[in-house]
């Protein structure tokens, strides 16, 4: 009766197979390597980019191990820290010819040393959290009230342009709070206006107020839908943005993820710099370009403290004073791209700007009515604006290509197209939780978690085996192939391990050794009542399961509550504990028994069971 | 070798009351150090800036004082972490100031003292609304744990057991809290989910006991009720007392290995693991005695046991 059949045999040996051959990759450790990703959204990455670089290593005489092409990346794996270097700069070299606009991320990484086969079968090494390998983590939170604002401002420059087309006059469009105020001297063009907007968008909602005052409002707010698409919208889009920012940053495996409704979670691992990384993902810029106010005396009376109605006071750079219109002519939204390059005539250093159809047009028809006078374009961070340039109008602009220059050097053009191109945020967003780990603490927390594992491990062992003689052995050897499991389930889903999931491994294993502990006393409980021994063995596995099983399902519920509300580091811990529990299952149940059977179930008689002394009362010992 | 040498079963329930005044007193003691010096709470409930530093050899803290006071950080605690060259700064929130920059503020002002110049090792900030949630989801989680488990345990024991086990090990979440109160640890992330660990581990221990009570209300019908509890202790003691030696000598590793970080995770464990043992067996046995636990209530039970065997 103690005895398995063969196919659930071979099962738990094919189980143990792969654990050992997903746990693998784990021991190889990491060699230094070259990752090279696409810079650009419109560039995509293909396996044909092996071979230039292939060429690359070889001219620059780089010898290389193995070069990896995944669907973002290509990996070239290297042998030492030095020949790392030297190959980034060869690949460099050849991938971006200019450096000053490069289309492939050259970024140094490190590479999991296991034999290509391993990795062909996606035994990867367990992924290490920031609190392991060093790096920075971000939570930012994206200012949703300040995109809906944002729309409401944009809206209330199309609709001027809306009523202007269609010749309804009004008396004054102005946005307040989260409403935009329309006034009218008379209903007619009341009507005609709420016609107008009603057939063009579906976005706002109209409501007519009379309060009394001479002019007639119509109040227009968005949708509810409307605001959720904008809040969705600008979620993405900022995303996207932080995408092509920290691309610029050169991170081999940055994560940028939407957390919860308004937040994004940015992760660097690796990158030390926190200051430069903070720089470029703070950077909120949005541009803008506004109409100056050159009318004469204006500028003199807002130095002198009276700013006129409906313009603000920027400085220029080189410290010059303008003042410049609060109507936004056109926002960073409406742009595709933006490059560094030359003035075609003067050969000062430029940034070329393409525009979309919508800015395109609205371009066309500002620079159209206002030959003659100046631009401004506006850089806007953390709701302080810089004026970039403020060019004069020479003539009318269509088609979308916007060049702004003057008062730039190179380096200053590259930084604002860059800046530019990255793309603007749909909504400015700030840091609401920082983490940063250094490479010395990273490295000190693996080898912490790891001592405090190994060695509760080796006391559980040295205890069970001496308590529980034979049997204990078989449980630390089913605690072992609990271990062996986690780590390979762990690697095989790729959940991100951190300290506290070591400190759950470790907790969970000393947690595991109760199923154990529970058969063997069942098994010493029933010989202890003169039952033979494989009966006892029988009986005593039985009547440990329901038990271990309770007492699983209620551990399981603690962990799942924390798996369900923990962020950060808890959630961490709840993956591993989880994950500990169902393993533990397996091996303290499933694994313990194959090999009490394979050592006693197949014996015909079996006189004693090596457990340890059994005590039994009434016989003084 | 055998640990447990029991001839009779111990009269566990002879002196449940004098066992339930003990946890009440003790549970009071909690709720006084709770009430009167709270939980001394990380940076990531309260919200603030934390870094951590690493001196090539011991630094003097009077200077770093002073020029934190100096560039605008008067609220700085500052103190040695783990050893005496590993520096521990903290710094509330404050509405004045640009929280996203007061880590590189702080990392600059350390490098402008005197002397060898500060390894950052880590740096943690925590906005003041992400410290809100966190609570108020620690929490949620209590909660999810206690709803979860009182069901589970209602539906397969009794409701008795459900609320006995949760009410035993309340207790000990409580006096772990109590602990961490009165000597004014700091209670981070990593410990509440120690405690909620704690909370479904020793619900373990008291189902370890519910079943055998279960199971001697079936087999023995010629026990009174607190007898059946006192075999039903005696019975799994010898497993108790080793599952759980077993449990603490990996968190205890924990504690001497783990260093300053995963300190007072182990520390939660092991209180949680001590008290734990004496609460699932000695709070919640008693506990399910004085609501009238009964052989009557397992009869059905029995029944549905032996449909499903066969």
């Amino acid at each position: 009766m103690n005895r398995y059949p063969l196919w659930k045999n071979i099962l738990i040996g094919l189980v143990l197979f792969f654990g050992l051959i997903y746990t693998l990759p784990n021991f190889y450790g990491e060699v230094p390597a070259v990752q090279v990703s696409s810079g650009k959204a419109t560039l995509k990455l293909d396996s044909a980019l092996a071979a230039p670089i292939e060429q690359a290593l070889r001219d620059a005489q780089v010898p290389y191990d193995g070069l990896f092409v995944d669907a973002n990346s290509i990996r070239v794996r290297l042998a030492s820290t030095e020949n790392q270097l030297r190959a980034k700069d060869a690949i460099e070299k050849r991938l971006n010819p200019d450096p000053s606009d490069p289309s492939y991320i050259v970024a140094l990484n490190l590479l999991s040393a296991s034999p290509t086969w391993l990795t062909a079968i996606h035994a990867l090494p367990m992924y290490l959290g920031l609190d392991l390998r060093g790096g920075v983590h971000f939570l930012l939170e994206v200012d949703m009230p300040g995109a809906i604002t944002k729309r409401l401002d944009a809206t209330a420059g199309d609709l001027r342009t809306l009523l202007r087309d269609k010749d309804v006059r009004h008396a004054g469009i102005v946005r307040e709070g989260n409403a935009i105020q329309l006034r009218f001297r008379d209903a007619a063009q009341r009507d005609a206006a709420r016609n107008a907007i009603l057939d063009s968008t579906r976005d706002l909602q109209l409501v007519d107020r009379d309060d009394g005052s001479t002019d007639l409002k119509l109040i227009a707010t968005l949708t509810p839908v409307a605001q959720q698409t904008i809040r969705d919208f600008a979620i993405k889009q900022n995303i996207t943005t932080l995408h092509n920012r920290i691309n610029e940053l050169g991170v081999a495996e940055p994560v940028i993820q939407q957390q919860g409704a308004d937040r994004i979670v940015v992760q660097l691992p690796g990158v030390q710099d926190v200051a430069k990384a903070k720089d470029i993902l703070g950077r909120t810029a949005t541009l803008e370009v506004r109409m100056v106010d050159d009318s004469p005396g204006a500028l003199e009376a807002a130095l002198a403290g009276n700013v006129p109605f409906g313009t603000e006071l920027y400085t220029e750079r080189g410290g010059s004073p303008l003042l410049v219109r609060s109507q936004v002519v056109l926002t960073g939204d409406r742009l595709t791209d933006a490059q560094p390059g030359f003035d075609g005539q003067t050969n000062e250093p430029a940034v070329h700007l393409t525009l979309d159809a919508a800015g395109s047009r609205i371009f066309r028809d500002v620079t159209r009515e206002n030959v003659g006078k100046r631009m401004a374009i506006l850089l806007i961070e953390k709701g302080k604006g810089e004026v970039v340039t403020a060019p004069v109008i020479r003539s009318e602009i269509g088609g979308g290509r916007v060049q702004i220059s003057g008062s730039m050097t190179t380096t200053e053009a590259n930084d604002v197209a860059l800046l530019l191109r990255a793309g603007s945020l749909a909504a400015p967003m700030e840091i609401i939780e920082e983490r940063t780990v250094g490479p010395s603490l990273g490295a000190d927390n693996i080898a912490k978690g790891f001592n405090s594992t190994l060695w509760g491990f080796i006391a559980i062992a040295v205890f069970m085996s001496g308590y529980y003689m034979l049997f204990g052995v078989v449980s630390v050897i089913a605690l072992a192939a609990n271990l062996l499991l986690l780590v390979a389930l762990l690697s095989l889903l790729q959940a991100t391990l951190t300290l506290p999931g070591i400190a759950a491994m470790a907790l969970t294993l000393g947690m595991a050794i109760d199923a154990n502990v529970l058969i063997n006393e069942r098994i010493r409980e029933e010989l202890r009542n003169g039952v033979s021994p494989q009966a006892a063995i029988h009986t005593g596995y039985d009547r440990a399961f329901d038990t271990i099983l309770d007492s699983n399902i209620t551990t399981l519920i603690a962990g799942i509550a924390l798996l369900v509300f923990g962020s950060g580091p808890v959630r961490g811990f709840a993956v591993v504990h989880c994950l500990g529990i169902l393993t533990s299952m397996f091996s303290a149940i499933l694994i313990s028994r194959m090999l009490v059977n394979l050592i006693y179930g197949r014996r015909r008689k079996v006189e004693s069971l090596s457990i340890g002394q059994i005590w039994k009362p009434g016989k003084a010992s | 070798m055998e640990f447990f040498r029991i001839k009779k079963d111990i009269p566990f329930m002879r002196h449940a009351l004098t066992f339930n005044i003990i946890s009440f007193i003790t549970f009071l003691l909690a709720v006084f150090f709770l009430a009167t010096s709270g939980l001394h709470l990380s940076v990531e409930f309260t919200g603030g800036t934390l870094v951590e530093v690493t001196y090539p050899e011991a630094p003097e803290l009077e200077p770093i004082r002073e020029a934190l006071d100096d560039a605008g950080y008067p609220d700085a605690q500052v103190q040695n972490f783990g050893s005496a060259r590993d520096v521990l700064i903290r710094l509330p929130n404050r509405d004045d100031l640009d929280t996203g920059r007061v880590s590189e503020l702080t990392m600059a002002t350390l490098q402008s003292v005197a002397g060898p110049a500060p390894e950052l090792r880590r740096v943690e900030f925590v906005g003041p609304q992400v410290g809100k949630e966190l609570a108020s989801d620690g929490a949620m989680a209590l909660l999810l744990v206690i709803f979860g488990i009182v069901v589970y345990l209602a539906i397969r024991f009794e409701w008795r057991f459900a609320v006995s086990a949760i009410i035993a090990n309340l207790h000990d979440v409580i006096i772990i809290l109590g602990f961490f109160a009165f000597f004014q640890w700091e209670f981070s992330l990593p410990v509440l989910a120690a405690v909620l660990a704690v909370l479904g581990y020793s619900v373990n221990e008291s189902v370890v006991v519910f079943d055998r009570v279960r199971e001697t209300f079936k087999k023995r019908r010629n026990l009174s009720t607190p007898q059946v509890l006192d075999h039903a202790i005696t019975s799994t003691i010898s497993r108790t007392v080793i599952t759980h030696g077993s449990t603490q000598m990996m968190v205890l590793s924990m504690l001497l290995f783990g260093g300053a970080t995963l300190h007072y995770f182990a520390m939660a464990l092991t209180i949680g693991i001590l008290f734990g043992i004496y609460s699932s067996v000695l709070v919640a046995s008693p506990l399910v005695m004085w609501l009238g636990v009964s052989r009557e209530q397992f009869v059905k039970p029995k029944r549905e046991k032996e449909e499903a065997v066969v």
